[in-house]
């Protein structure tokens, strides 16, 4: 293998590999801290998460969160942006599911329900991002900041409308009323038991399809349609890109509306999918983790389905252990997620002069 | 009108409590963000510091101590984020974002292995704290109709953080405006390579930049949870690292701007809390959510540049590499 071919390698696998493996030493190390046995931890996270069918249901059905916010956060990497906004933009992605079927008459059929409200998490989604990348592209306002207030704006927003507006009269609840029945996407549980199978009840539902379609729709936009280039093209350079005669404000515009808008479609599982009505901070953690899901994806669809899926692990596996140990909390799932971000985002390139050395030393020419 | 007068003076003295940490924390971004890293791991470094300074003052009976250890979880963070953004050149922001993630989860995991308590801390008797001073004079001024209630209710009877955070600010528009160290921050975050060839490391300065800005964070953090408070509680930053973020920009990255920022933050909380369920004639109940949601509003549209602009200095968010 020549020295190219070797470098491509380390960045492609090695260094990834190492970094998550950093992450995870660290947690191991979290763990002996508070004097919890790393390898008993492990044993009980992974029987939480695939241990029996209720729970791997549970471990889909977060897995389907994260891989709508983790494809949320990569589009708009791949514009070279760096969309910190998918908590907000989750939050107001399920208000506009929520405001479709509401106003939508309860008779109406499920075939102009489901895609109504996947329409109004897109479109809402896409109108909270919306303003942020406009004020970027036109105004020079960073996008980073932008985002961090507009997730706070889109948590104030949503208490007010939750408590005066969408509130259920009569109740204490700050939640909408119950989504008509047709509205609701099927559980899996449902749709195998028509086919004589028994699976026990889990809140997984057909919004794992529907992120798995997305998945691929995001894989051919991206890399397979011209739009996708520009984006990329912009990315990567984007002086280089206005000289191809793409224009980056317009780019600005298209990725971060397409981040927003798959941002929103947590509504789609979380609300449409389980809850079947609009509560408060359901959206609570997805639009920080899908960060961490797009760094330790590599920004592509085939890694992000693997990290939302050990996300979804973390999640529910987090769950039993703090179910089955006392000195510890689902936070720690919180503390892993921080060091994925830490060592595959920020300390991305940490081992990177020392293995290369190692691994693909410059040679030496004969002459 | 005698109530009247006196609610206003109970409002603005809430104004300075609430202020008090934005002051703190915005100062220690401004110190980073004027060398040139962008620091939107205020909110972490705060929350560990509020955490680590309640445990510390519950273990060891002092606030002194808890102050102490709470600034050195919170200048440890600040290195971190150096580790990763200076030495590695990594990305500021997400190096933030794991630190605010990090401490979010942290405090709630340590909490619960120290404690026992679902997460929280003890709650700190009075010695373990710092409490209300009471000025010299009070009595004296008390009988002094509008001046005693003023002086009694606004300038006394705070903790010393407050003070402390207060007399810091003219002290560090000295020390970024009239001082030799000021001047290379100021200079390393517009033009980091004009300072490397004048033979200062690049390096060392952002070091020490964010080593000043994790000191003021940390006291900002204790503050909230042996000052203002007597515990620790789960996410107690509640966003106010965000808010100090807003209001650096706000203020244009100056001290007295930022103080000003602060201030005005800092009343509309003071407000929203008063005016919960007043129902103003002729318009209705002012919802509470507007008033909090202010702060954001207002960065959102000066950042825009409807009022006025906010330019940041020049360098921030770049990493410094060294030409060979």
């Amino acid at each position: 293998m020549d020295r190219n071919s070797r470098i491509n390698w380390i960045n492609r696998l090695i260094l990834p590999a190492l970094n998550v493996l950093s992450a995870f030493t660290a947690t191991a190390i979290i763990f002996i801290l508070i004097d919890v046995d790393p390898i008993e931890a492990t044993q009980i996270l992974l029987y939480g998460a695939f241990g029996y069918q209720e729970g791997f249901g549970y471990t889909l059905y977060y897995a389907t969160n994260f891989i709508f916010t983790g494809l949320a956060v990569a589009v708009a990497f791949h514009a070279g942006l760096f969309n910190i906004g998918g908590e907000g933009q989750a939050y107001i992605g399920g208000l506009g599911t929520a405001i479709v079927i509401l106003l939508l008459d309860p008779n109406t059929s499920p075939w102009i329900f489901i895609p109504g409200s996947i329409i109004g998490g897109l479109l809402f989604g896409a109108l909270w991002a919306l303003i942020p990348a406009y004020l970027q592209a036109y105004r020079g306002s960073h996008i980073v900041i932008t985002t961090i207030m507009f997730n706070f704006l889109a948590s104030s927003l949503m208490v007010y409308l939750l408590v005066n507006v969408l509130r259920e009269t009569g109740q204490m609840q700050p939640e909408s009323q119950l989504f008509s029945e047709n509205s609701w996407l099927p559980f899996i549980h449902n749709i195998v038991a028509k086919f004589g199978f028994s699976l026990e009840e889990s809140p997984l539902n057909v919004s794992i399809f529907i992120a798995l379609l997305f998945s691929l729709l995001i894989w051919i936009f991206i890399w397979h349609t011209r739009w996708g280039y520009a984006i990329r093209a912009t990315g990567l350079n984007s002086t280089a890109a206005i000289y191809a005669g793409i224009k980056p404000k317009r780019i600005i515009i298209l990725s971060m509306c397409i981040s927003g808008s798959l941002a929103g479609l947590v509504g789609i599982n979380e609300l449409v999918g389980y809850q079947h009505r609009l509560i408060m901070d359901f959206h609570f953690g997805y639009g920080f983790g899908g960060i961490a899901v797009a760094l330790m994806g590599r920004n592509h669809p085939i890694g992000i389905i693997i990290a939302a899926l050990l996300f979804g692990v973390l999640y529910q596996g987090g769950a039993e252990l703090a179910f089955e140990l006392s000195n510890i909390s689902r936070d720690i799932v919180v503390v892993m997620q921080a060091l994925i971000i830490l060592f595959c985002g920020a300390l991305q390139y940490m081992y990177s002069p020392w293995i290369i050395r190692t691994f693909a030393p410059i040679e030496k020419e004969d002459s | 009108m005698n109530d009247f007068f006196l609610t206003i003076i109970l409002t603005l003295d809430a104004t300075i409590r609430v202020s008090t940490p934005l002051i703190l924390a915005s100062m220690a971004g401004l110190f980073s963000e004027r060398s040139g890293v962008v620091d939107i791991g205020l909110e972490g470094k705060m929350l560990a510091s509020a955490f680590i300074a309640a445990s510390a003052a519950t273990v060891f009976g002092s606030p002194w101590i808890g102050l102490l250890a709470g600034i050195l979880a919170s200048c440890s963070l600040s290195m971190l984020h150096g580790f990763a953004t200076i030495t590695h050149r990594g990305d500021q922001i997400v190096s933030g974002v794991a630190i605010n993630i990090f401490a979010a989860g942290m405090s709630i995991i340590l909490g619960l292995a120290w404690f026992q308590q679902g997460g929280l801390t003890p709650t700190l008797t009075s010695d373990q704290r710092f409490l209300s001073l009471s000025l010299p004079g009070v009595d004296l001024f008390n009988n002094i109709p509008v001046i005693g209630t003023i002086y009694r209710e606004l300038f006394s009877g705070h903790n010393l953080i407050v003070y402390l955070a207060f007399l810091i600010v003219p002290f560090i528009w000295w020390v970024v405006y009239r001082t030799r160290f000021g001047l290379q921050l100021r200079a390393v975050g517009e033009n980091p390579k004009a300072v490397d060839t004048a033979g200062l490391s690049v390096n060392m300065l952002r070091y020490k930049a964010l080593l000043v800005g994790g000191l003021l964070c940390g006291i900002a953090g204790a503050y909230l949870s042996i000052a203002h408070n007597a515990q620790f509680t789960r996410d107690m930053t509640a966003g106010q690292g965000f808010i100090a973020l807003a209001a650096l920009i706000f203020g244009k990255w100056k001290p007295y701007t930022v103080l000003s920022a602060c201030l005005l933050f800092g009343f509309l909380d003071a407000l929203a809390v008063r005016l919960q369920g007043v129902v103003i004639p002729g318009f209705g109940e002012i919802p509470v959510q507007l008033i909090e949601a202010t702060p954001y509003l207002l960065t959102v549209i000066l950042l825009a540049g409807f009022i006025g602009r906010a330019i940041p200095p020049k360098s921030v968010g770049q990493p410094y590499i060294k030409e060979r």
